[in-house]
């Protein structure tokens, strides 16, 4: 049993992750059931009540603007998986 | 005297009178690594010498000096590898210390060989790892759990004295109780995520495995504390987490929730669940009856809390700074999509598929802001019920550890496995699995966990709450047959 309204292909994309036809099959069925199983959730009365992102209030945690030691320009480069001319080399772009 | 089988207080007690070192110490286990990981197979790698320098400059004055730690392999330790037991992964090696491993090496500790776990911590079985699947060391046809199944089976098999762990749904108590050694969930921001391989940012802790609640206690008071590089970590004044064990249960208020006493789960659990409580009621606890009624929404509210969040935390494996990258890439869309596509197992793309989902424009407000709100109730539920009580006690999974291979391909059943843990996280509060006795399955003995729940914080209480219970008990000194 499939949701009709999740696209499996569609939210692949949106994630940048393709999938063989037979994991968008797999998939579909099972989260089908996953998503019927949390639809109870619609039944809960949530009218005025704040959503919880995080469950100890803290806020805009900031620290002091101070300088101090990074990693290596090397240690980073070195495990990039191609690098060059101290910079991540990446297919073009723009054209 | 068979070192393996010591806990850190009694290696410590050891080493001060100088019966033996940390050397001899590092080379019992390695020998017992060797003839047990045939069997078992909890360690991805780990670096003999490497420890064995530590360990011959280890200065045993320190809190934790010259004691072993096995690492679940989502916490980056700076020269080892760290791949969260993931493809996309194979290959680096981890440039900087977890913050919990500068701690942990400050203490005198000795951080030792990446324990395997599912995927990205996307499981409760261990078998989500894309390179092996460890073993239950009291059945090897079984799971040990998950997702930190290596570091429970590796405490539990006696080749580490105890290990660290993360926990997002359950993962260190899960995995502790099906394996009969004791895991503890710290309260969200007791400790710096600083260095783990963030799963759900809201949900993840990390947290120790021991073979008694002492141990963890030690190893908590080791790695908490605020930190500047994780702004969650809290700011709290100093505790030590040891002062209160050796206490009794005289007095202490037991909440037991009658939500987590269900239909379906296994009666032999159920059964050995309800003779520990009893034997709570008869070390002196007052036990009283609580309900938690938001229980049943807390594995939908986490599978689309954590999904989400995790969708959005696994963007950076992209291929392009660290990790694997697909060969050839045609352009960067190509490279990203084969990349992750290659790179990720079926769990972490199901996850990441529905975590999008549910984040996605349209389905925002149904799925992810009502989660959030739900999640308040749940929250509320266990604020009410600390008004009665000073912690809760219930079972820490539903079942013993399952045939490998049972669940494999059933995820909504897989996910159910852990209803009693999940709440916890949703929540912020504390927890801790205790051995509480065993249920024999075809011919063999498993063990049961019971869970204590604290309030958010209130560790010191919890940790002597469960000592007392281990104290009266003794089930953990039951030893997993070798």
């Amino acid at each position: 049993m499939s949701s009709p309204d999740l696209n499996i292909r569609h939210v692949a994309r949106l994630a940048r992750l393709s999938l063989t036809d037979e994991e968008v099959t797999t998939f579909e069925g099972q989260l089908g059931r996953v998503l019927e199983h949390i639809e109870h959730l619609k039944k809960l009365d949530v009218t005025d009540v704040e959503p919880t992102a995080h469950t100890y209030p803290v806020f805009n945690v900031t620290r002091e603007d101070t300088p101090g030691t990074s990693l290596p320009r090397e240690a980073v480069l070195g495990i990039a998986p191609r690098a060059a001319n101290n910079l991540v080399i990446v297919p073009k772009v723009v054209e | 005297m068979d070192l393996a089988r010591l806990t850190i207080s009694e290696i410590q007690e050891g080493f001060r009178a100088k019966t033996f070192g940390p050397v001899d110490l590092l080379r019992t286990l390695e020998l017992r690594i060797e003839s047990a990981e045939p069997k078992i197979q909890a360690f991805l790698s780990r670096d003999f010498q490497e420890a064995l320098k530590l360990a011959e400059h280890a200065d045993v004055s320190l809190p934790l000096g010259g004691i072993p730690i096995g690492i679940k392999d989502v916490i980056n330790v700076k020269g080892q590898p760290c791949t969260s037991a993931s493809k996309i992964l194979q290959g680096y090696t981890a440039p900087y210390d977890a913050t919990v491993i500068t701690k942990l090496k400050a203490a005198g500790a000795i951080p030792y060989g990446r324990l395997n776990m599912d995927e990205f911590a996307m499981g409760s079985s261990t078998e989500n790892s894309a390179y092996q699947v460890t073993k239950n060391p009291w059945d090897n046809s079984r799971i040990p759990g998950g997702s930190s199944g290596g570091s429970a089976a590796a405490v539990a098999a006696l080749e580490v004295p105890a290990a660290l762990g993360s926990d997002t749904g359950g993962s260190i108590r899960q995995p502790a109780a099906l394996c009969g050694c004791v895991g503890l969930k710290p309260s969200y921001g007791r400790v710096s995520r600083y260095g783990l391989v963030a799963f759900a940012s809201s949900l993840d802790q990390i947290g120790p495995f021991a073979r008694s609640t002492r141990d963890c206690a030690m190893l908590l008071n080791a790695i908490t504390g605020r930190d500047p590089m994780d702004s969650t970590s809290l700011d709290r004044p100093a505790e030590d987490f040891t002062a209160q064990l050796g206490r009794d249960l005289k007095g202490v208020r037991l909440g037991i929730p009658k939500e987590y006493f269900v239909d379906g789960m296994n009666p032999k659990v159920r059964a050995t669940v309800e003779a520990a409580i009893k034997q709570c009621a008869d070390a002196g606890a007052e036990l009283v009856e609580i309900s938690l009624p938001h229980t049943e929404y807390a594995v939908s509210v986490y599978y689309i809390i954590a999904t989400a969040e995790a969708s959005a935390n696994l963007a950076r494996f992209d291929g392009v700074r660290y990790g694997k990258r697909a060969d050839i890439p045609k352009d960067l869309m190509d490279l990203y999509q084969r990349t992750r596509a290659e790179g990720f197992g079926s769990e972490v793309k199901r996850r990441i598929i529905l975590g999008t989902y549910v984040l996605s424009s349209g389905y925002y407000d149904a799925y992810y802001l009502r989660a959030q709100k739900v999640r308040t109730l749940i929250r509320r539920d266990f604020e009410a019920a600390y008004e009665k009580v000073d912690a809760i006690v219930c079972p820490t999974s539903p079942d013993v550890a399952f045939p490998i291979g049972e669940r494999a391909n059933d995820p909504l059943k897989m996910y159910l496995a852990d209803i009693f843990t999940i709440a916890a996280n949703l929540a912020g509060i504390c927890g801790i699995s205790v051995p509480c006795g065993f249920v024999e399955e075809d011919g063999k003995k498993l063990p049961v966990g019971l869970q204590f729940l604290g309030k958010s914080l209130d560790e010191t209480r919890l940790l002597s709450i469960a000592d007392a219970y281990e104290q009266a008990s003794g089930w953990s000194k039951e030893i997993a047959p070798l």
